[in-house]
């Protein structure tokens, strides 16, 4: 059973069930991710998204089920262990370090994936690996000029830039965004998707998202989830095909 | 390296790295020789001046590792006296073993308070650091509580509420330093000091000293970027609980005695005090008020008896209207200090201060009588404020007092929309917000 399974899923679950008390969040869910892919999980509210983010990130263990991380099982273990396997995601909720700078935020985001680890006998300064990298994701999330901004008194839009900024800082192999446009405006969602775009590269992704624009739009599967079981899984175009998918939503999906 | 156009010069930005560090040695350099002249400053330069200021390095040190704590890493704790008083007791021991003929010389006795304050510090971080917020703080009274009571309890090891003792001036000495006068113990006090709070500086700028900061901010975003929120809080109160036996060991040099109260609460809430004074996560704060707080407890208590009320209104008033303590404060007026407002600004505070000082006036006489008649009503009626003679047993001095009181309230009142609006005018020229 502590074998790794030979397996190109990046992630994998099995069987996997939540409960809260007697109340049964996540029933069953059985999902296999490939590497590279594109993954995105859309359903209505309540339906147990973030509860199955919070699984496979740590925040919460599952009542029972397996979650293999790159074929390694990784259910109910810390969060930080997840983390150094190479897993980063984005809170729905803005989840940041708000006393520290905008830049201290990527920094201490990148260190330990940078192998610096609980290092205190060096300068985080001449640190030029976290520096670089630090640098590097600013520009992406277009943040170089808000530097040394506490990230408290950022704006809401770029405190949302900043959550995917800590996200990517690590340079993880698997990324999970949880709803990382929700409350922007059209153009900010535009960039954001961009940069998504841009950061996922090469990577493995899986994306909570309400926007059906954004999901249909960078999606390379789409899973739906219903009241904690997934039912459909599926290329974009089948999926907005599948009865059960309309019923659930009731023609809110775009067309084609 | 190319320019990024819009971004300020910052701290990391190679070009600003350097000046930084320019910078930052220049401010060492400058508390060198600070600590250096400060024991020949003409009314420190006696005996009972240069004991102030030993007292003082010693509150400083521990004051910084109790902001290390609090300041950088959140953990509120009520019983950071123990790593101090241990630490302590590790020192007065070695000083005692050295007494007795160990060849060590006794400038470094204060590595043994820190070799004790971070050993029961790992013991104590292990279990207590599991949790923050409220359930650390009770965690840390009760610890506190508990080494008290062993304290008490193990007489041999401690000797109680009398203490023990050992003669700093016993011992194999390094550069012919006997230690028998107050100076050489000052420039003792002010070296380790000056080590301890340049290492404390240092770690916090380190990954692990980031990460006390992120832990802080949100431990449980930290975990999510790969660090356990409770080792980077074991890290931190291990580094603090040191450098808090270190500020110990420099007690046990500086007063060549060592009891139970060392560990006790009194001198946990003490430091408590100081940090909050000062400002809580500000470097400069924990030191501001550790010399504050040190100042008022010597010489506060010349005047009255009631010192320790007034220490606690004062803290009380720094809570409620100045939360960045007096650190803060400075921060506050530092960027108004070159508009041409702050002038302005200074007048309406002395315009202020007037009516305040009545203000003040009023209390202190009303506290000063009824603490006088409460405590010791066997003295009399008769007392002596300031050189003048009251009569407390007479109506007339409690109808000054509140008149003061009631007047110079009234009137401090009034002047005090002059203050907010010369703060204002300050504010909008330099682009900063803020209320006074």
């Amino acid at each position: 059973m502590t074998l790794p399974l030979p397996s190109a899923s990046a992630l994998q679950l099995t069987d996997v069930h939540k409960s809260f008390g007697a109340t049964k969040i996540i029933r069953g869910v059985s999902l296999a991710i490939a590497k590279g892919e594109r993954h995105a999980i859309i359903g209505p509210n309540g339906a147990g998204k973030s509860t199955l983010f919070n699984l496979i990130s740590g925040r919460f263990a599952p009542t029972r089920g397996s979650i293999r991380l790159d074929g390694e099982e990784v259910g109910g273990s810390a969060p930080y262990r997840i983390s150094r396997r190479g897993l980063a995601r984005s809170f729905q909720v803005t989840n940041i370090f708000p006393r520290m700078s905008v830049y201290e935020n990527i920094r201490c985001s990148a260190l330990w994936a940078l192998g610096h680890r609980y290092n205190f006998w060096r300068s985080i300064d001449r640190l030029h690996d976290a520096r670089e990298r630090a640098d590097e994701v600013l520009a992406r999330i277009r943040m170089t000029a808000r530097r040394d901004t506490l990230a408290g008194v950022l704006t809401y839009a770029e405190q949302r830039a900043l959550e995917i900024g800590i996200t990517i800082a690590g340079d993880a192999q698997v990324i999970l965004l949880d709803e990382p446009t929700a409350g922007m405006s059209r153009s900010e969602t535009e960039a954001t998707v961009e940069l998504i775009r841009t950061v996922s590269q090469g990577k493995t992704l899986v994306i909570v998202e309400h926007d059906m624009g954004v999901v249909f739009g960078l999606a390379d599967r789409i899973s739906v989830l219903v009241y904690g079981e997934i039912i459909a899984t599926d290329a974009p175009d089948r999926v907005r095909e599948n009865a059960a998918v309309q019923a659930a939503y009731l023609g809110t999906l775009p067309d084609a | 390296m190319n320019r990024r156009s819009g971004a300020p010069a910052a701290a990391s930005a190679p070009g600003g790295a350097a000046t930084d560090t320019v910078r930052r040695y220049r401010s060492w350099a400058a508390a060198v020789i600070l600590l250096l002249i400060l024991p020949h400053v003409p009314g420190l330069d006696s005996s009972f001046g240069r004991s102030m200021l030993s007292q003082m390095g010693i509150a400083a040190v521990f004051a910084l590792s109790y902001n290390l704590l609090l300041g950088q890493t959140g953990l509120l704790s009520f019983g950071h006296a123990v790593y101090f008083g241990l630490g302590a007791y590790a020192a007065i021991h070695l000083m005692r073993a050295i007494n007795g003929g160990l060849p060590l010389p006794m400038p470094f006795v204060p590595l043994a308070g820190a070799a004790g304050g971070l050993a029961v510090g790992l013991v104590f971080g292990a279990v207590t650091t599991r949790r923050a917020g409220v359930v650390f703080a009770l965690i840390s009274l009760g610890v506190g509580e508990l080494v008290f009571a062993a304290m008490r309890m193990l007489q041999g090891f401690s000797g109680g509420e009398e203490g023990i003792t050992a003669d700093r001036s016993h011992g194999p000495r390094l550069f012919g330093l006997d230690f028998t006068s107050q100076l050489q113990v000052y420039y003792l006090i002010a070296f380790w000091a000056l080590v301890a709070a340049a290492l404390m500086h240092f770690f916090m700028r380190t990954p692990v000293g980031r990460m006390c900061n992120a832990v802080r901010d949100n431990p449980e975003r930290a975990e999510f970027i790969g660090y356990s929120a409770q080792r980077v809080r074991f890290t931190a109160f291990a580094v603090a609980a040191m450098f808090a036996g270190l500020a110990g060991g420099l007690h046990a040099i500086n007063y060549e005695i060592v009891a139970a109260e060392a560990v006790g609460a009194a001198r946990s809430g003490t430091v408590l005090l100081m940090v909050y004074i000062g400002g809580v996560s500000n470097f400069i704060g924990a030191i501001l008020g550790a010399i504050t707080i040190t100042w008022l407890q010597v010489s506060l208590s010349d005047y009255t008896a009631a010192w320790q009320l007034y220490l606690g209104l004062f803290f009380m008033a720094i809570v409620l209207f100045a939360p960045g303590g007096l650190a803060g404060l400075i921060m506050m007026h530092a960027p108004l200090l070159r508009t041409a407002a702050f002038p302005g600004l200074l007048r309406a505070y002395a315009v202020a201060l007037a009516p305040a000082v009545v203000m003040l006036a009023g209390a202190i006489m009303l506290l000063e009588i009824n603490y006088r008649l409460s405590t010791q009503p066997e003295a009399g009626a008769r007392i002596t404020l300031l050189h003048v003679s009251l009569d407390a047993a007479s109506p007339w001095p409690w109808l000054v007092a509140a008149l003061l009181l009631g007047a110079g309230f009234l009137a401090f009142r009034r002047t005090w929309p002059g203050v907010t609006a010369a703060w204002q005018r300050a504010t909008d020229e330099a682009g900063t917000g803020g209320t006074p």
